[in-house]
């Protein structure tokens, strides 16, 4: 039973630390912003974090636990955006607490976002291969040609919003954050987060386990939606107006940088590249102007391909091992140690003798004239009867 | 007849963006979402040719060949050596250099778009309609240039070769087929033909920037997976098929304004009743 307890005690400290470390800064920086003591530009930024945060915890939910691109994770928080500050602006009118319009427009936003989470998803999870990554990157594009031609959301213009309180957005955002952080930790946790990693790591032996593929992907996805549109309904009450040309491609591959340079499936990854990016952001929208700014997307770019193929291609593999970046990593960080049980990215997902199912089975020994399998099946039957 | 004529010189273009894509998906079963930043390359070394010299000729085979080396270099350095990764890892990697390729141009050559004088063609009479022949040089090229790939894929030894690896990499190989080379092949054809999309778009719109690609690049994508990846007829039929739906949308106004939605409402629909596109192969998983 000591057992037992030292490894719930040991899990709680592990599983909690992100919490209270963000739980930490929030307090101080409120404290600091009640006294004075905080610029305006300080905590513009911590709202600015806080939504970027939401976003890459979103974007991890689809590609580091769903195992599928999302290149318009843009267009959902697009939605959230428009739709959640489009109804904040008339519930302004019934509702006197601009805190309870906040929270009402970011469930509609949220709400909303996962309903196109859902119409989107629905065709495109069914099939196999990459078409989620280009419906997505369709419907991003979708969204911002409508939201901009559409006269009740103020057109080109973009949608005029009311704002926040600056001084305390961001400790609303960063609460938001711990929600979502929560929500996802647990879901990935739960059976069907297990069952989630499952058929990222192996459709096939997925769908032999009895798990049911298109729901699963659906449920992540549309869960990862609606917390976009959330992300959308902060960022519409941080600045105004709402423009349909903030949510461009650019931005969710901006995302997709933070949940790559963050790690495929680790949160604390994601938040700690998210808040990096938006700080990097921040410090350089001033210093770098004009051309030079594209200094900035090419380290963006760079980061991408550079992190994927030291992470995937094998000629880095003997660099790695030199490096000893791994040992470096296991001292660093709090999951992994040798002899503790580990987190949700556990061993088991990296047995080595996992075998290439798709390619051993799919080998087709058979002539073109043999029978399709339909066929045998249907004399087999025949020769049952 | 003209914005149908038109409609035919813009779907000539996508559809040759498209063949790359679709090309490449074929063989390297990979979305190549760097494809429409070579345009943009090809496009660069039009205007850079041009401005030091002034041929329009000696600039139409230089940014050919540039565009093909683009093509093989972002293939040996990015690509190759993911080949065993997940696909995942392969998708973001294209993204990366096609993100690297936009930044590059901008740092090169500035955000702004710069005109490009290519040598006026005018307009001529055709059935009672001006037409300009811009628009008449890109559909007879194009066409050639498809008929062209039609034949090389079918009849010869490496096109062959690349109908084999396509189906299996595996087999094809321990056929004595060097898939490697096939798929450098495979990705320096695909950009070539996008340097002769360069220079269609150029004939139609004459100015070129950074982000000159991403968007004739997203829709030729569009086109290749409405007439279903991997499919080289396919991408001739959605691309023609795109571009004859933008210029239609683009005449109608009260539809005008809504064309980019209604391009890619088309691909989700498709997408919802068709999967594998309109002429895409069925290809069965096998356990």
């Amino acid at each position: 039973m000591e057992y037992i307890k030292n490894i719930k005690n040991s899990y709680k400290l592990k599983y909690n630390i992100t919490y209270y470390i963000i739980i930490a800064i929030v307090t101080v920086t409120a404290v600091m912003a009640a006294s004075g003591d905080l610029k305006r530009s300080t905590m513009g930024l911590l709202a600015r974090i806080s939504y970027s945060i939401i976003m890459a915890l979103s974007l991890n939910l689809v590609v580091g636990f769903l195992g599928e691109l999302s290149l318009g994770h843009g267009g959902f928080m697009c939605v959230g955006a428009y739709i959640g500050c489009f109804c904040a602006n008339y519930l302004h009118n019934v509702i006197s607490s601009p805190l309870l319009v906040l929270i009402v427009a970011m469930i509609i936003g949220g709400i909303s976002a996962a309903f196109f989470g859902f119409i989107i998803g629905l065709p495109a999870l069914r099939l196999k291969g990459d078409y989620l990554a280009i419906v997505t990157l369709a419907f991003g594009e979708i969204v911002r040609n409508v939201f901009k031609n559409l006269p009740w959301f103020g057109g080109a213009m973009g949608l005029s919003s009311v704002t926040y309180n600056a001084d305390s957005l961001f400790v609303v955002g960063f609460v938001v954050v711990l929600i979502v952080l929560f929500l996802s930790q647990n879901l990935i946790r739960s059976k069907h987060g297990r069952a989630v990693t499952a058929i990222r790591d192996n459709e096939i032996a997925a769908k032999a386990m009895g798990i049911n593929v298109t729901f699963y992907k659906l449920l992540i996805f549309v869960i990862s939606a609606a917390f976009a549109g959330v992300a959308g309904v902060i960022y519409g009450h941080f600045t105004t107006p709402v423009m349909y040309s903030f949510f461009s491609y650019n931005y969710s591959i901006e995302v997709l940088v933070m949940v790559v340079l963050g790690g495929m499936a680790s949160l604390n990854g994601s938040i700690i590249a998210a808040t990096l990016i938006t700080v990097v952001n921040f410090l350089l929208q001033d210093n770098l102007s004009g051309d030079l700014a594209a200094l900035r997307l090419l380290i963006y770019a760079l980061i991408l391909i550079i992190v994927v193929l030291f992470n995937n291609s094998p000629a880095f593999a003997p660099i790695k091992e030199k490096l000893g970046i791994h040992k470096i990593l296991e001292k660093i960080s709090f999951r992994r140690k040798p002899g503790t049980v580990t987190d949700d990215k556990a061993d088991w997902n990296k047995i080595e003798t996992k075998i290439p199912m798709d390619e051993v089975l799919g080998v087709d020994f058979r002539t073109d004239e043999a029978t399709p399998a339909g066929d045998t099946e249907e004399k087999e039957e025949k020769d049952n009867g | 007849m003209n914005i149908i004529l038109d409609g035919l010189g813009l779907g000539a273009i996508y559809a040759l963006i498209a063949l790359g894509y679709t090309m490449v998906y074929g063989i390297a079963k990979l979305l190549n979402f760097a494809h429409g930043d070579i345009i943009m390359v090809g496009a660069y070394a039009i205007l850079t040719m041009l401005n030091a010299n002034g041929n329009p000729w000696i600039a139409i085979i230089v940014s050919v060949v540039v565009c093909t080396a683009a093509g093989i270099i972002i293939e040996r350095f990015a690509y190759r050596p993911l080949r065993s990764a997940s696909p995942l890892a392969v998708l973001i990697t294209a993204i990366g250099v096609s993100y690297f390729l936009q930044s590059l141009a901008q740092l090169v050559f500035g955000a702004k778009s710069r005109p490009v004088t290519l040598p006026a063609l005018g307009n001529i009479n055709l059935f009672g309609a001006s037409v300009s022949v811009a628009t008449i040089i890109t559909l007879i090229i194009g066409a050639v240039i498809m008929a062209a790939l039609t034949v090389f894929v079918n009849f010869t030894r490496i096109g062959r070769a690349m109908q084999a690896v396509s189906e299996d990499k595996g087999a094809s190989q321990l056929m004595g087929i060097n898939v490697n080379r096939i798929i450098m092949i495979t990705f320096a054809i695909g950009s070539a033909l996008a340097a002769f999309a360069s220079l269609f778009y150029l004939m139609q719109i004459p100015a070129t920037s950074p982000t000159l690609g991403s968007m004739p690049g997203i829709k030729a994508f569009t086109a290749a997976v409405i007439g279903g990846i991997g499919s080289i007829p396919g991408a001739m039929i959605g691309g023609v098929l795109l571009g004859l739906i933008e210029k239609i949308c683009l005449s109608i106004p009260f539809l005008s304004a809504y064309t980019t939605a209604i391009e890619f409402g088309l691909l989700i629909l498709i997408l919802l009743v068709k999967p594998i596109g309109l002429l895409g192969k069925k290809r069965r998983v096998k356990v």
